[in-house]
């Protein structure tokens, strides 16, 4: 059973969402940041770069590179040596980092970066949707998607917590809707210096660069090898959907907040209707369940905290009694008319005993507002197709038909 | 002395990049960590789960070393563990004037701490000889392979020792591993001077530019001798050595003939006008260098 969230009033402070991450950042005591600025990210830099000039992060050295490719290859090095490693990006920088991405994985260093979801170009948009990370799923890291700046801010450190632990040294992408989220003010809480010494141990690696003891990081591997770094990383990977269970209670323990672990869940428990979907625009759905649940509307949502690893298993169990799941995506697959979300969730109940109609939604691409209304019609759809069956898998939603 | 690069890894007989790796510790000591982007080098040394390197050393990717090599000195400095550790970074000239530039203009413009040294063979030897902005004028790679209307690469050379220098790095020299002694001892103050400092190293390719597998070094030095490869040192901004050839300057001819990727100019009409043009280039370096 989920904890019940304890959010302490008292210590509220009305904060940017970038700062909660900058000062999260910070009392995760980091030792190496390395990062460029780019739109919407930039606050989180700057915020960070301030801690530094007022020498409020001990130990920690800010590289102020010349481009994302050098942003996450300093870190590959910084990592590599021993330090705990941040950095943050978003949309054209996370893409620039593409091969550094699969490099830090592969190498099994733990590093973690904020990403502020933004469309990528072209047409060049700065507005949130989450193509850029979703691009980048294949590359070996976690993938958190937070729903609100308390919630960005607390993952921050559990993100450190799980890519650290022995078992599973994969690096992960902390994910917040750009400027929604990362611009936002909100009520929070930050995180305390003393509270997270407690939940988080200084990093200690196993393997590093270090002339007492040579060792060679990076090796090429023939085809006799290749295959097994692989699997293990895999292994990793399905190691890791415990362990962001584990350390999402282990959070609640020490501050008594909880979003649920790999999945949360909303008014689920009798729902015909089950909406799945990630990051900021939970908050609107959950509204809109709210609305029609007075209506005696069945819904219920499935929050998908973690993208990768994907957890089938907690996906599968909560859908298990829907008459009817509605995927929303922020991306596309293009080629398959599809978002991610949705393929990968119709693929995780194939081969399973359920049995009920998937369909897909691509909205709010390039920073498009998600509108309670466009909600309400998606579950008006649902409903039609628990009556009818199927007549559209998957679809673009609120396209303004005279710009076709 | 001890070498630091194991023997039995994978180069070719008589490789350049071996020796130069060889130099190069021996230059920095045992306290020091060394980064390798991809090529010959890192290859030949590291075939997963066997090492060449007595040091500390990582391989990321083709085009990041400096930038990798920023991280190591930034995190050695944050876990306060710098001491003497040198930041040694290895690349080829494909990895240093051509993908890896914008890195390392980085890495020099926040001035790190670190060696870089080039190891110059003139081509991409790890993918199979294709020209970089280091291969000669009239040289025949794979892809600027001399052809009945080409003599070859139809550019100088990127004088990258030049750029580096406008980095405002307290120090950049050029080497040969031709002249062991030159290149350890320049590796040597280089590592010992604060900041971000440079060696270019030329190293002639047996695979790659077509000679016996026992004649390296005697090329190498051919390409000194001749003033195409001169051997200087540059402290915060003067040229403050120059190694002289005087009077046993060779002829560039010479130093051409050795090498299988100049033979067309020997067979082509208009060759010997190419030859000439080489000779230009040597003569420049010699007025300019006072050679
Ligand atoms: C991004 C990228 N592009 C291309 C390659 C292919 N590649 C590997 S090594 C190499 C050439 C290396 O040349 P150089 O740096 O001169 O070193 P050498 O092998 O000659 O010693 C190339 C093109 C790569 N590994 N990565
Ligand atoms: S091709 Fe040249 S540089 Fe590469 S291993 Fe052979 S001799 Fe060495």
């Amino acid at each position: 059973m989920a904890p019940e969230n304890k959010i302490d009033k008292e210590k509220m402070v009305v904060v940017e969402g970038s700062y909660a991450v900058a000062h999260a950042t910070k009392v995760c005591r980091p030792n190496v940041i390395s990062a460029y600025p780019i739109t919407p990210q930039t606050h989180i830099v700057e915020d960070l770069s301030q801690f530094m000039a007022d020498g409020e992060i001990p130990n920690c050295e800010y590289i102020n590179v010349e481009s994302e490719f050098s942003a996450l290859s300093a870190l590959v090095g910084a990592s590599a040596a021993g330090a705990r490693c941040y950095s943050a990006t978003t949309s054209q920088g996370l893409e620039l980092m593409h091969e550094v991405l699969f490099n830090i994985s592969g190498m099994r260093l733990p590093v973690v970066m904020t990403i502020a979801n933004r469309a990528v170009s072209a047409p060049i948009s700065i507005w949130n949707d989450h193509q850029d990370a979703i691009s980048q799923r294949d590359t070996g890291w976690l993938q958190l998607y937070a729903e609100n700046t308390q919630e960005i801010s607390d993952m921050t450190a559990q993100a450190f917590k799980i890519s650290e632990d022995k078992d599973i040294l994969m690096p992960s992408m902390v994910c917040m809707d750009g400027f929604i989220l990362s611009h936002v003010y909100e009520p929070i809480v930050l995180l305390e210096q003393d509270l997270t010494d407690e939940f988080l141990p200084a990093f200690e690696p196993e393997h590093v660069l270090d002339p007492k003891n040579p060792m060679s990081f990076g090796a090429f591997a023939d085809p006799n090898y290749y295959t097994e770094f692989r699997y293990l990383q895999e292994q990793a990977m399905q190691k890791s959907l415990k362990k962001i269970e584990d350390v999402a209670n282990e959070f609640y323990d020490v501050y008594g907040r909880y979003y649920g672990g790999l999945i949360d869940e909303y008014r689920t428990d009798d729902a015909d209707i089950i909406i799945m979907a990630m990051g900021s625009i939970i908050g609107t759905i959950k509204d809109v369940i709210d609305k029609l649940r007075d209506r005696n509307v069945k819904v219920g949502l499935l929050k998908v905290r973690s993208f990768r690893p994907f957890p089938v298993e907690a996906i599968k169990g909560a859908l298990k009694d829907a008459k009817v799941v509605v995927v929303l995506d922020k991306n596309i697959s293009l080629g398959l008319n599809e978002g991610a979300l949705f393929t990968e969730t119709k693929s995780s109940l194939y081969n399973t005993k359920l049995d009920m109609p998937i369909i897909g939604y691509m909205v709010g691409h390039g920073g498009r507002d998600i509108k309670v209304d466009l909600i309400e019609k998606i579950v008006d759809d649902a409903k039609e197709v628990i009556k009818t069956g199927i007549t559209i898998e998957s679809q673009f939603t609120d396209l303004k038909e005279e710009l076709l | 002395m001890k070498s630091l690069l194991a023997p039995g890894h994978r180069g070719c007989a008589g490789c350049c990049d071996a020796m130069a790796a060889k130099f190069t510790l021996m230059g920095a000591g045992e306290d020091c960590i060394v980064i390798n982007p991809t090529g010959c080098l890192e290859v030949m040394t590291t075939p997963f789960p066997e090492t060449a390197w007595d040091v500390p050393w990582i391989h990321s990717l083709f085009e990041n070393a400096a930038a990798v090599g920023s991280g190591i000195e930034a995190a050695l400095k944050a876990l306060g563990k710098k001491g003497n550790t040198k930041v040694v970074v290895m690349g080829g000239d494909g990895a240093t004037l051509d993908i890896g530039m914008r890195s390392i203009s980085g890495a020099f413009e926040r001035g790190h701490d670190l060696t870089y040294v080039c190891i110059d063979n003139e081509a991409y030897m790890n993918t199979g000889v294709q020209r970089s902005g280091a291969t000669p004028f009239s040289a025949s790679t794979t892809t600027s392979p001399a052809g009945k209307v080409s003599f070859g690469n139809d550019r100088p050379k990127k004088n990258m020792p030049a750029i580096m220098v406008a980095h405002g790095a307290p120090y950049v020299a050029t080497t040969s591993i031709g002249y062991p002694k030159d290149m350890i001892n320049k590796v040597k103050k280089a590592v010992d001077i604060e900041g971000p400092t440079y060696i270019h190293a030329h190293a002639p390719c047996t695979t790659g530019w077509g000679f016996d597998t026992s004649k390296t070094v005697e090329v190498a030095k051919m390409a000194v001798q001749t003033g195409l490869w001169p051997l200087y040192e540059v402290e915060e901004g003067e040229v403050t050595k120059v190694r002289k050839i005087g009077k046993n300057v060779k002829p560039v001819e010479d130093y051409l003939k050795m090498q299988r990727r100049f033979s067309h100019l020997f067979k082509m009409e208009g060759g010997l006008e190419e030859i000439a043009k080489i000779q230009a280039l040597a003569d420049k370096n010699i007025e300019v260098y006072g050679l």
